[in-house]
């Protein structure tokens, strides 16, 4: 601890903790997490999990239904496999089709430990990267499983008919992304998003045409039924009637992404939320690590205040690009005052501070430390554009591979670039700077996928299970897809088995009519606040108020001011919010004001996370604890647990409960990206 | 560098699918250059909320053109004036100061209005329900290695894959046509070694589906791959027709 240079950092933020959690209060036997990690060594873990976890036959699994939310990679994989098994699926979106939910829009690729290039890649190898890369937050055994079954996403992509990118030999083609040392990304052109998405969507249509999976479009999950203490069924509203309707299930599945829509502009898309999650939260599903939001660094930056969304530029191309700011501050002024252009940067007067911090791993560095870099150099006054930018260079790779090499691997990239900056990227640096991009927090799942509701499962980014405080590149795709082809189906057979002789929950309970009650009078209660401001621009400020305060570089004193002012953009909701239309039809203010209402109970709660992380590490920076060169501060005494928060009222304060980190087969240690 | 502009814009207004639509004329002033032709109108929907009336509905979601969801006919092109873009990526760097922007829906029998600029493309869903996939179960693949492709191959095929299913070619068709969307799904499993085994029967399902739906007939005008944003070439046209009389034979 010697050389933590901010003595700032021995501020305790405890007695402030104090006023949103109570700690103590997990000592408690009814608080006790209980992780169901499998005994036996880790390797073995997975392998015997399944030759012991109860199944359910097939006479069975058809009178089995499941409720899958959400249809991107996890949800459209993990319902299509259910599909296959034989189980009755039900699968909602809010989009006009399965195939638009917001994973299609994943750009670089998705790891597996294939090994294919003969560069030292194993199971092993990946998994250990995945854990380093997320800062030794993250759950070891279902790390390992993740990178035990990556592979097998693969073949089944594929066979699906996935056009992978290919040698001239005819086998598969891999790329680099940051985190690894290896070669084991698999992509199929800037595209690799929509291509699995596209595949999952195939599987899915096969069992919609065998009538296995029921598809329901433009609707959205305003809330979870629970009866008996199983989750049984969801309230949705038709977006296109405004209708309220219900759907009953032995078991419900949450697969419905991100909540970095918190930050207003992000690269999510303009209908990602965090409501299901929020909704699961004020049912008794534990949220954990939420402070662990992904700020992905080459993004392109913000042009003004009518902006609504923010385009990401893959990571990949920090194979071939350079990253940079001037090295005098003169010239970062004059670029800033349109005087002189990047070209003119004579590269001895450039500062290639990712090669110059990070010498191993150099462009090629995790999200979180070249997000971070980017801004301690924009910070200290050497940004470009309007001051918050940086370059990635291609100079570089067009002297060494020539133009037509450049544009076949990146062309789609740089066109997109160039319609929205209208600069050509072949001729002058692209510039770039950090967005909200990925949320490693969210749902608390158990080994299983099961959340701390019995019968209620979370699959993909919206729960929180294995990227721990920072996601690698090219890791989303392969947790969504193993979450929902291969871990999923087999772990909700071991709930289901004992549910076979369970009558059909249907849709009479009287829980349903009070949950629908409840859901009814929450948009009345919305509907008939008649102020003057429309969601988007009460969101905006929330997104201010996050980005300034809960952004890339916290502190206790930022985090106890955000509190603070989400609670007064909370007021401005409650007492200012207009809604025009009715809520008996089609009304996208009203999803957005829904929306927006859970997205204020995450901020909140994205700021007690952090506030009560008193260490750095991965994506989550509190500036007070840094070593002397500035490199993330962690504290595994203390920290070295998942924090899981439970509901206790919308004007309580939220229980803190941890899950403690084991590693078994791993050596903690500083992450290390120098040498 | 960027500047704002005024816009005059007509936008077709409709409650329902059954319900009569006509012209409304609005104007936004101050748009920056820079900004998307979807943030104009998100522009504009603020103002219209801010006078309490409904904003006009459209669909968008990605807006980095690759989710399919946006649509807009504009000044008389699918997903506007710009080729091999959709509308999200279409910027106001691209018209003038004072020009009056038309803004309608998707026009087509088989994607029927839903309100204002929203369409019901349901339609798209269904034709790959009938046969869009390669029939197996989650963990019966052999290994991803084990059948090479040729890299010219993939590709081709990896171009048809491409099809974002927005439906402009559809809307840029005089007869309404879903060829081109067919055509693209058709070739990608046609091309690849996993497409082979239900290659004639996937052709003829996908094609008995589409005409079942109401799509019109492909009369070989060209205009749906003249304004496909992901630049859907003809000749997935071309391998349908083949692959089609091809099925069709052996029957």
């Amino acid at each position: 601890m010697a050389d933590i240079k901010n003595l700032e950092g021995m501020i305790d933020s405890t007695p402030i903790m104090k006023d949103y959690a109570d700690i103590e209060s997990s000592a408690l036997p009814e608080y006790q997490i209980d992780s169901k990690i499998p005994e036996g060594p880790l390797a073995q873990k997975w392998t015997n999990y399944k030759a012991h976890q109860k199944l359910v036959n097939p006479a069975n699994k058809r009178n089995l239904d499941i409720i899958v939310v959400g249809t991107g990679l996890a949800g459209a994989s993990a319902a299509s496999t259910l599909g296959e098994l034989g189980f009755n699926v039900l699968n909602f979106c809010i989009q006009d089709s399965p195939r638009r939910a917001h994973s299609i829009a994943a750009q670089g690729g998705i790891n597996a430990a294939k090994d294919y290039q003969n560069d030292g890649d194993s199971v092993y190898r990946l998994f250990y990267d995945t854990v380093k890369g997320g800062d030794f937050r993250s759950r070891e055994a279902n790390v390992y499983r993740l990178a035990e079954v990556a592979n097998n996403i693969i073949d089944q992509c594929v066979q699906q008919g996935v056009p992978f990118a290919r040698e001239y030999g005819g086998l598969l083609a891999n790329r680099s992304f940051g985190g690894a040392q290896v070669s084991r990304t698999f992509y199929a052109k800037g595209q690799t998003g929509q291509q699995l998405l596209l595949g999952a969507y195939a599987s899915l249509n096969r069992q919609i045409q065998k009538g296995t999976v029921k598809s329901f479009n433009r609707r959205e999950m305003l809330d979870l039924v629970i009866i008996d203490g199983r989750a049984r069924g969801i309230i949705v509203r038709n977006l296109v009637t405004g209708e309220l309707e219900r759907y009953a299930a032995h078991a419900v599945v949450l697969a419905t992404g991100g909540y970095g829509r918190t930050f207003f502009l992000s690269t999510n898309a303009m209908g990602c939320n965090g409501s299901a999650a929020i909704q699961a939260f004020r049912r008794g599903a534990y949220l954990s690590n939420l402070a662990f939001t992904q700020i992905h660094p080459t993004c392109i930056p913000v042009h003004g205040e009518d902006q609504s969304k923010l385009t990401l530029m893959s990571e990949s191309l920090r194979n071939d690009g350079r990253i940079w700011v001037p090295k005098k501050k003169e010239d970062a002024e004059a670029i800033r005052a349109g005087k002189k252009k990047p070209t003119d940067i004579p590269d001895e007067d450039r500062d290639f501070y990712l090669e110059r911090r990070y010498p191993a791993f150099g462009n090629l560095c995790p999200r979180d430390i070249a997000s971070r870099a980017a801004k301690e150099r924009c910070d200290a006054g050497y940004g470009v554009g309007t001051g918050n930018a940086v370059y990635l260079d291609f100079k570089y790779a067009i002297n060494r591979l020539g133009e037509d090499v450049v544009r076949d691997r990146y062309g789609n990239l740089f066109d997109m670039y160039q319609m929205i900056s209208d600069d050509n990227p072949y001729e002058t640096p692209m510039m770039i700077f950090p967005a909200s991009h990925y949320t490693m927090g969210g749902i608390w799942v158990d080994y299983e996928l099961q959340t701390s509701i019995k019968g209620l499962f979370a699959i993909g980014e919206c729960n929180f299970s294995d990227h721990g405080a920072n996601r690698l590149g090219a890791s989303a795709l392969m947790q969504g897809l193993a979450d929902g082809y291969f871990v999923l189906p087999y772990t909700m057979q071991n709930y289901l088995s004992d549910q076979i002789k369970v009558k059909h929950p249907g849709t009479d309970d009287p829980e349903f009519d009070k949950v629908e009650k409840e859901v009814r009078d929450r948009i009345n209660r919305l509907m008939n606040i008649k102020g003057t401001k429309s969601p988007d621009q009460i969101h905006k400020r929330l997104g201010h108020v996050m980005w300034d305060l809960v952004g890339m570089g916290r502190t206790l004193q930022s985090l106890v001011k955000a509190i603070a002012e989400v609670e007064e953009v909370r007021k401005e909701f409650y007492t200012d919010l207009r809604i025009v239309g009715s809520a008996d039809d089609l009304n996208t203010e009203l999803e957005k004001a829904l929306r927006l209402e859970d997205f204020l109970v995450m901020a909140k709660m994205m700021a007690i996370d952090a506030l009560n992380r008193n260490e750095s590490c991965g994506a989550h920076f509190r500036e007070e604890y840094q070593t002397a060169d500035g490199e993330a501060a962690r504290n595994d005494k203390d920290y070295m647990y998942v924090s899981c928060w439970k509901y206790t009222g919308d004007n309580e304060k939220p229980v803190l409960l941890k899950e403690p980190l084991n590693y078994q087969e791993i050596k903690v240690q500083t992450r290390n990206y120098k040498s | 560098m960027e500047h704002t502009i005024n816009v005059n814009l007509r936008i077709w207004r409709q409650r329902g699918p059954k319900e009569k639509g006509e012209f409304k004329d609005y104007r936004v002033e101050n748009v920056s250059t820079g900004s998307s032709f979807l943030e104009m109108l998100d522009m504009l929907n603020q103002q219209l909320v801010e006078k309490g009336e409904e904003p006009v509905v459209f669909d968008s979601d990605c807006r980095e053109g690759i989710c399919g969801m946006c649509s807009l006919y504009i000044n008389g092109h699918p997903h506007g004036p710009v080729q091999g873009i959709t509308t999200c990526q279409l910027h106001m760097r691209k018209f003038n100061n004072e020009d009056t922007i038309t803004i309608e829906p998707w026009r087509s029998a088989a994607f029927p209005v839903v309100r204002d600029l929203m369409v019901d493309r349901n339609a798209f869903d269904k034709i790959q329900q009938a046969g869009g996939y390669v029939s197996f179960n989650c963990g019966g693949a052999p290994d991803a290695n084990a059948t090479p492709i040729s890299k010219e191959v993939a590709d081709i095929a990896m171009d048809s894959a491409t099809c974002i299913g927005c439906g402009a070619c559809v809307a840029a068709c005089k007869n309404g046509s879903a060829m081109l969307f067919v055509a693209a799904k058709v070739s990608q499993f046609a091309l690849l070694p996993q497409g082979q085994v239900e290659r004639a029967r996937r052709a003829r399902a996908m094609v008995k589906k589409m005409d079942e739906l109401g799509f019109g007939n492909c009369t070989n005008t060209g205009a749906c791959a003249a304004e496909c944003p992901k630049n859907e070439s003809l000749s997935n046209i071309a391998r349908l027709n083949r692959e089609f009389i091809k099925a069709k034979l052996a029957d």
